[in-house]
């Protein structure tokens, strides 16, 4: 992984796998308290305490396709090697809340990269799921929620194209009103 | 900042139109891998720029999604092409100019491309 925006889409993936309905994601930048926080929270499964013990262990998946799982443990190396954290809490029939810290100055913490890229594709190919999506830098921001657009849009689907160029549009032009020209 | 007025009127234009790509039986399935393999290995930007070629060139018959780990995980990016009664078709080892001809000559012009699928390049390695 080369961005944490792809680090977010894969573990975004496993609320979906989870059966979630909805998945929050959050997103805040502090530039004077140097850090960058992730957070992504489903109303999925959630797993129990054992499970919840081995997730972040390499060799530990669920799937059958093949032996090792390494979305979650490169998702907590990702903000660890930064100087960091990296946190998951999970209650089986509740959901699961996953938490990492980047030292926003450290050399070794990846680009934020395309998040607009990564929430548009969530929320385009998994109409079924609600998404809340919230981006701050320094206190200002804004929010995106699959639940109020599906309330304007009365039924015509979140992938119909015209939507998905309007969620791409909403998303880039808002990061980049909220960037005001940093890069991260 | 844009806000959610605008997609009143997104909504108001697609509302009486019917949705014709639910009703398409014929429908072809573009499908790319998109677990921690593929995420890695590029998947996003081929999803991307399919689904946009796609739109672009109304290829109404045409659905992209995507889905989990294939299990070939180092021919990654994976995109498969599921087409009623015919083979499905494998192309790996993708990028964002490769789903493009993709689309190009085997989506919109019916002949896949060998030369990227799984079986031609299993031969040369």
């Amino acid at each position: 992984m080369t961005e944490i925006s792809l680090n977010v889409l894969d573990i975004a993936q496993n609320s979906v796998k989870a059966k979630a309905s909805l998945i929050e994601i959050e997103v805040e930048i502090n530039t004077l308290q140097d850090f960058l926080t992730v957070i992504i929270k489903d109303n999925g499964t959630g797993m129990g305490e054992r499970e919840l013990m081995r997730v972040t262990d390499p060799f530990f998946t669920t799937r059958t396709t093949r032996e090792v799982g390494l979305g979650v443990s490169l998702f907590k190396m990702s903000a660890e090697m930064t100087g960091g954290s990296f946190e998951i809490t999970s209650k089986q029939g509740e959901g699961t809340c996953v938490k990492a810290k980047y030292i926003l100055s450290s050399i070794d913490r990846m680009p934020l990269g395309d998040i607009c890229a990564t929430i548009e594709t969530l929320m385009v190919y998994n109409t079924h799921i609600d998404f809340i999506y919230n981006y701050q830098i320094d206190g200002e921001g804004f929010s995106l929620s699959t639940l109020e657009m599906k309330e304007i849009l009365d039924g015509v689907p979140l992938d119909t194209p015209d939507v998905a160029q309007y969620i791409r549009d909403y998303l880039g032009e808002n990061t980049n009103a909220v960037n005001k020209g940093q890069i991260l | 900042m844009k806000s959610l007025a605008e997609l009143k009127a997104i909504k108001e234009k697609m509302k009486g139109q019917v949705d014709m790509r639910a009703e398409n039986e014929g429908n072809i399935r573009v499908v790319v891998g998109m677990a921690t393999c593929g995420i890695a290995a590029g998947a996003r930007p081929v999803l991307q720029k399919m689904a946009a070629l796609v739109n672009e060139k109304n290829l109404t018959g045409v659905t992209v999604t995507q889905t989990g780990c294939i299990g070939l995980c180092r021919y990654e990016p994976i995109v498969e092409v599921h087409e009623p009664g015919k083979e499905k078709v494998t192309y790996i080892n993708m990028d964002e100019n490769k789903a493009a001809e993709v689309v190009e000559k085997h989506l919109a012009g019916g002949n896949p491309i060998t030369e990227y699928t799984i079986n031609e390049s299993d031969l040369v390695k």
